[in-house]
């Protein structure tokens, strides 16, 4: 029986010629990653080892993302506490406001993580690297200290579910709602500890946007990894973005999956997930009437230049409905300049949007744009449990760029085609 | 090891952002995040729960965030173990690595009612809910991680490999 991408990335990390599902194994890291949430806890865990130095300084990553800028007092305090201790370490990969970005859309942009990679992050949404076809996983703080320390870490080999992509997208569609349209059909567990691996002829069809966008909510659906096979636009963003060697695993012919499914993008629907579970999915045309107060169009899932451009195709020479706060994030500082460069900032804020500098924000109810009792947010962030984004009475509505940008000049929940 | 306790019991899917919500994680002081421990889902937890109080869930209990402060939220309100039908896998390894005591048991985790005391025996994963005498068999750990649960979590764990 044959492997597959994921169970062949671990076993080469693992000094292993094969693996199987289930079998428990220590890899090397290649990458080690941590915010200011999740650092802090890790540095306490990490200096109970008794060691004064980290496995590597070169393949650890430190990004303040989600209270930054500060947002309070004990922001700033967990803040310092990871700077100072990058700086004890020698840390070389510390990202300070004015370097930084949001964690996910950083490090690809930086050429810290490349094809073949073994990665962990106290972060859930480090499974976003998958779009490179690199191994890359959540784990807490723990773990994170545990991998600083010894450059590995333990794993339960996944079984995986194979999605074999087709055809091209529509317009208005995204990679955002092929992977809603995917949690909406497994369910929030349907992936529960499992690779999600991403392959076929439609792969073409997806820019790298959309596929960082898709793996990044692997973890949605219970996903151990979201991972895509390595083709030439992998390859071309990686020789842009980095210097590092990369390596290509395929996944063997004979390589076993639990679930197998076909999934034709060119019949993929905008969609839409209804609170409190990303898995409460509807296609655009099924929404119905629902007025909104927020938009938030940024984060890990879609913060990057392409959704930037989209919404500003859709907010140009448009106003933001009255009744609605329109927030935009770019994810990075190059994707920012980028998009200043081009004119989009003059488009959202003619349109009467805020564009805010790079955060995590209110994606998590941290801050820049927190919800009262009773408002609702349609957001292109990933999570949209009870409280989310600020009060637990309020509701957030997951979306794609196009969704968001058309539902801030609609006031309700709109397709493009509708404005 | 046996323990006893009465049980709190929630659906399915509780997730990260409800066991502690994100407005509370500008600190990771134990004490403080067990304050707020439930808050979104239920703002009685706190006041109601006691300590060797044991929850028990559906299915993809934990899921959402990384944060190692959901698992030491419900360890610090005194919760002392959770049972549920299964578990997200990073809230799953955060609870080994910090040592809170989970236990994965679909059937345990459908029957037991809220109010019910049951007690768990460790070292055979049986659980008899004592106040309708049904008994059932938990989901063992693989020996590596009985490894990291008998070392007292992975720091201790690693600790003595470095040694």
């Amino acid at each position: 029986m044959g492997m597959t991408m994921t169970q062949k990335i671990l076993a080469d990390h693992a000094g292993l010629d094969k693996v199987t599902a289930g079998q428990l194994i220590k890899a090397k890291l290649d990458m080690v990653l941590g915010n200011d949430i999740t650092t802090p806890v890790a540095i306490k865990e990490f200096k109970k080892i008794g060691i004064d130095k980290v496995f590597d300084v070169n393949k650890i990553s430190i990004v303040p993302d989600h209270f930054t800028p500060n947002k309070d007092i004990k922001s700033a305090e967990q803040v310092k506490l990871c700077r100072e201790f990058a700086r004890e370490m020698g840390i070389v990969n510390f990202f300070e406001v004015g370097q930084m970005g949001v964690e996910h859309a950083l490090l690809p942009e930086k050429g810290l993580v490349v094809a073949g990679d073994v990665v962990i992050g106290a972060d859930s949404h480090t499974c976003t690297y998958g779009a490179l076809g690199a191994f890359s996983t959540g784990i807490g703080s723990t773990d994170m200290a545990a991998g600083m320390a010894t450059g590995e870490a333990w794993f339960k080999v996944p079984e995986a579910i194979k999605f074999v992509l087709k055809g091209k997208l529509q317009k208005w569609v995204s990679g955002k709602d092929v992977i809603l349209h995917i949690i909406g059909m497994i369910g929030v567990d349907g992936a529960l500890y499992k690779s999600m691996e991403f392959t076929g002829e439609g792969l073409k069809y997806l820019s790298m946007d959309d596929r960082f966008s898709m793996a990044n909510m692997a973890i949605e659906a219970g996903g151990k990894n979201g991972i895509f096979e390595v083709d030439e636009k992998t390859i071309e963003y990686m020789k842009e973005h980095s210097t590092r060697e990369y390596k290509i695993y395929k996944a063997d012919d004979d390589a076993e999956y639990e679930a197998v499914y076909e999934i034709d993008l060119s019949e993929v629907k905008p969609t839409v997930a209804f609170p409190p579970l990303p898995e409460n999915t509807r296609t655009i045309d099924k929404v119905g009437d629902i007025k909104i107060d927020q938009v938030v169009i940024g984060s890990c899932t879609n913060g990057r230049i392409e959704d930037m451009r989209i919404a500003a195709e859709i907010l140009k020479g448009r106003k933001v409905h009255k009744d609605v706060r329109c927030i935009i994030i770019p994810a990075t500082q190059k994707i920012w300049k980028q998009a200043m460069a081009e004119g989009l900032f003059d488009i959202f804020i003619d349109a009467g949007a805020v564009v805010s500098t790079p955060t995590c924000g209110p994606c998590l109810g941290g801050h820049m744009g927190i919800l009262a009792k009773g408002e609702r947010a349609v957001s292109t962030t990933n999570r949209n449990f009870v409280g989310r984004m600020g009060h637990p009475e309020s509701e957030v509505y997951l979306a794609s760029p196009a969704i968001a940008a058309a539902s801030a000049v609609a006031g309700r929940i709109a397709s493009p085609e509708e404005i | 090891m046996n323990v006893q306790g009465k049980v709190i019991k929630y659906g399915d899917n509780v997730d990260t952002d409800v066991i502690i919500p994100a407005r509370y994680l500008n600190t990771s002081d134990p004490a403080e995040l067990a304050k707020h421990c439930m808050e979104d889902l239920d703002s009685s937890f706190v006041t109601k729960v006691r300590k060797g109080d044991i929850m028990v869930a559906g299915k993809n209990f934990g899921c959402g965030s990384s944060r190692e402060h959901a698992p030491i939220a419900i360890k610090a309100s005194g919760i002392y173990c959770v049972i549920a039908e299964t578990f997200a896998r990073i809230f799953y390894r955060n609870a080994i690595n910090i040592g809170l005591p989970i236990i994965e048991c679909p059937e345990a985790a459908k029957d037991i009612a809220d109010g019910d005391t049951v007690e768990i025996d460790f070292d055979t994963g049986k659980i008899k809910n004592l106040t309708n005498g049904k008994e059932y068999m938990g989901v063992p750990f693989p020996e590596f991680m009985q490894q990291l649960i008998a070392a007292d979590g992975l720091i201790e764990y690693i600790k003595r490999q470095i040694k």
